[in-house]
């Protein structure tokens, strides 16, 4: 069984964000970029997979500028097969993304697309939805634990009141969430061996996706600021502040 | 205009986000009306028929629908999506599970987590775990918006619309109810509380959140959150998870205790009209948000804080 996971190039987490002053985006030049941290998570299942022998290949593909080869690299580094990006310097939509994938889908036919519930730049958590829409395919989100019986995948996932089961007939879409797996760090030697794997070079155009299309950005900017209050020397100054100055209990 | 909203509740109470992502909808100026799929909900329509400003109340039942399986909530609003120029959907995990969807079968794109309503196709979203705010114009004839609830005022009562059955859409073939485990407490949901107490990982294990969190989640009335660290390491539950990618509240207080305050942990609190920090360390990042701030270890803080709130009347 073939896995595709889609791995987004982002702001590294522990980055302190910038907005621009001219407000037309965040500050990105000269800033660490790493792999979506959920993506990651999507990337070590797919690899636990392989080594459980239950996926046979395990494809990543990333849309993104150039540098998004080196996110591709990384789950190579992980242990993913081989690679395919789509190259394209526009900030692309999780619509487009999405018709991206489907593309993708349908020349790699996997049978289990695994992917982040969410991209921590733009904070959508909208593609693994869109896509499995687009392809009919079943869809489980947020999942904490996924097991694959032969053409069934019974996932667990993180709810609003605690957990979900569910049994999807597959092919499907799941998207991961943060206590899916713990992902491991690529040795060196794997990191070397992924520099032989081949990564696919592709274009939007390839696929016939037209990208730019539905949103305007207007204008991008700082949130109000929160300012730090007073530190109290106890409890029972807490309380009082809280009772008398807050009035909140 | 016509805007669609789709009710949040568990089929048996009316969730207030309903009511808060009304009021995002007055500001798209239309008639409003409101969509209830689930299982069994008679009583959850009687409860949206009193919002204020609501046209008619839609109700869609299927066993599907009332397991909240994203498949069959988006086959519900899509087949009453051409009566409507937006959908509105309370960003929630149910409702972020199938908004995209509906988006993707309209061919439109979904506009995530509006905190704010600038026009009829202009609004403003939190990117970047809130350190940036984006304001964004659609060109989509058809809008399918998710509403950050916090950032949006309750609708009142009095309304008296008319309630009316529909369809069920074509529901989830390829997707099947195994089991759920829904934690039931008496405490106030954590999305909705007016006060809030979060443990993070200096509780050091589930016994001990258990000991300090929450006799004092009792003792003031509020809702029990806690970090991805107390969550990870198995202290509290998942779905108590404030943040980035968990839960976004905004009570009247939050209380931190030994929680540092990383930005993905202050994305999902730092609207809250009044924070207070316990943390040992005087550096922790969280007492740059905190209104008030106690630097003390919370084994001393807590037993402390217990009695001070005992001597007040609480
Ligand atoms: C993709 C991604 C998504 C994430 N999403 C979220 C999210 O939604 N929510 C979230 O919370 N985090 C999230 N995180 C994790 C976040 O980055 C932090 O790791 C996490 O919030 C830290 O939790 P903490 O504050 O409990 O633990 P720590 O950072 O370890 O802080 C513990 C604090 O306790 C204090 N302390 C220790 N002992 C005592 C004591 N005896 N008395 C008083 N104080 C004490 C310490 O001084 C310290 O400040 C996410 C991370 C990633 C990468
Ligand atoms: N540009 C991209 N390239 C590859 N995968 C992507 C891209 N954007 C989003 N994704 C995938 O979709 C998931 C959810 O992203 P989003 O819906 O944008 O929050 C990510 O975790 C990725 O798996």
């Amino acid at each position: 069984m073939k896995i595709l996971v889609p791995v987004k190039r982002v702001i590294d987490y522990n980055v302190k964000v910038r907005v621009k002053p001219d407000q037309t985006g965040v500050d990105l030049a000269n800033v660490k970029m790493s792999m979506n941290p959920f993506c990651e998570i999507a990337v070590e299942e797919a690899v636990r997979l392989k080594e459980k022998g239950v996926a046979t290949e395990v494809v990543v593909v990333s849309i993104g500028p150039a540098q998004a080869q080196e996110t591709i690299r990384t789950a190579l580094a992980m242990g993913a097969d081989r690679g395919v990006l789509i190259q394209t310097d526009v900030d692309v939509e999780p619509l487009e993304v999405a018709k991206l994938l489907k593309a993708v889908v349908a020349e790699e036919a996997p049978q289990i697309v695994l992917m982040g519930k969410q991209a921590i730049d733009g904070d959508n958590n909208a593609v693994g939805q869109m896509l499995s829409a687009l392809l009919d395919w079943p869809q489980a989100t947020y999942a904490s634990k996924i097991e694959i019986d032969g053409a069934k995948a019974k996932v667990t996932r993180e709810v609003d009141g605690g957990l979900q089961t569910l049994e999807l007939d597959l092919p499907a879409v799941i998207t991961a969430d943060l206590r899916l797996n713990e992902p491991r760090y690529a040795s060196l030697p794997n990191i070397m061996k992924a520099k032989k794997k081949p990564i696919d070079a592709k274009a939007a155009a390839d696929y016939g996706v037209a990208l730019g299309g539905h949103l305007k950005v207007l204008k991008v900017t700082e949130p109000p600021k929160r300012t730090a209050g007073v530190k109290v020397e106890n409890a029972a100054e807490l309380v009082a502040k809280l009772k008398t100055e807050a009035g909140v209990i | 205009m016509a805007v669609l909203v789709v009710a949040d509740h568990d089929n048996t109470s009316l969730k207030d986000n309903t009511h808060k992502t009304v009021t995002a909808a007055k500001a798209l100026s239309g008639d409003i009306d409101i969509l209830v799929a689930g299982q069994g909900v008679d009583g959850v329509a009687a409860e949206a028929a009193k919002i204020e400003g609501v046209r008619k109340v839609l109700v869609a039942e299927s066993p599907e629908l009332g397991k909240q399986i994203a498949e069959a909530q988006a086959d519900a609003v899509l087949a009453l999506a051409g009566g409507y120029d937006a959908i509105l959907i309370p960003a929630t995990g149910v409702g972020k599970n199938f908004a995209p969807r509906v988006a993707a079968k309209l061919d439109v794109a979904p506009i995530s987590e509006i905190i704010e309503v600038v026009s009829n196709d202009t609004f403003v979203r939190p990117i970047y775990a809130g350190n940036a705010l984006e304001t964004i114009q659609s060109s989509d004839a058809k809008k399918v918006i998710t509403v950050r609830a916090t950032a949006f005022k309750a609708a009142g009562e009095g309304g008296s619309a008319a309630i009316e059955k529909v369809g069920a859409g074509a529901g989830a073939p390829k997707t099947h109810f195994v089991s759920e485990e829904i934690v039931k407490s008496d405490r106030p949901e954590l999305a909705a509380a007016k006060i809030v107490v979060s443990g993070g990982r200096a509780m050091g294990s589930a016994e001990e959140f258990q000991r300090v969190i929450e006799p004092l989640a009792d003792k003031l009335g509020a809702a029990v959150g806690a970090s991805r660290a107390a969550v990870d390491a198995g202290y509290a539950p998942n779905d108590y998870q404030v943040g980035q990618t968990g839960k976004v509240v905004a009570p009247q207080l939050y209380v931190a205790v030994g929680i540092s305050g990383a930005i993905q942990h202050l994305a999902g609190m730092k609207d809250s009209k009044v924070i207070v920090a316990i943390n040992k360390e005087a550096d922790a990042p969280i007492f740059q948000v905190a209104d008030y701030g106690l630097v003390a270890d919370y084994k001393t803080a807590i037993p402390e804080l217990m009695d001070a709130l005992t001597a007040v009347g609480k």
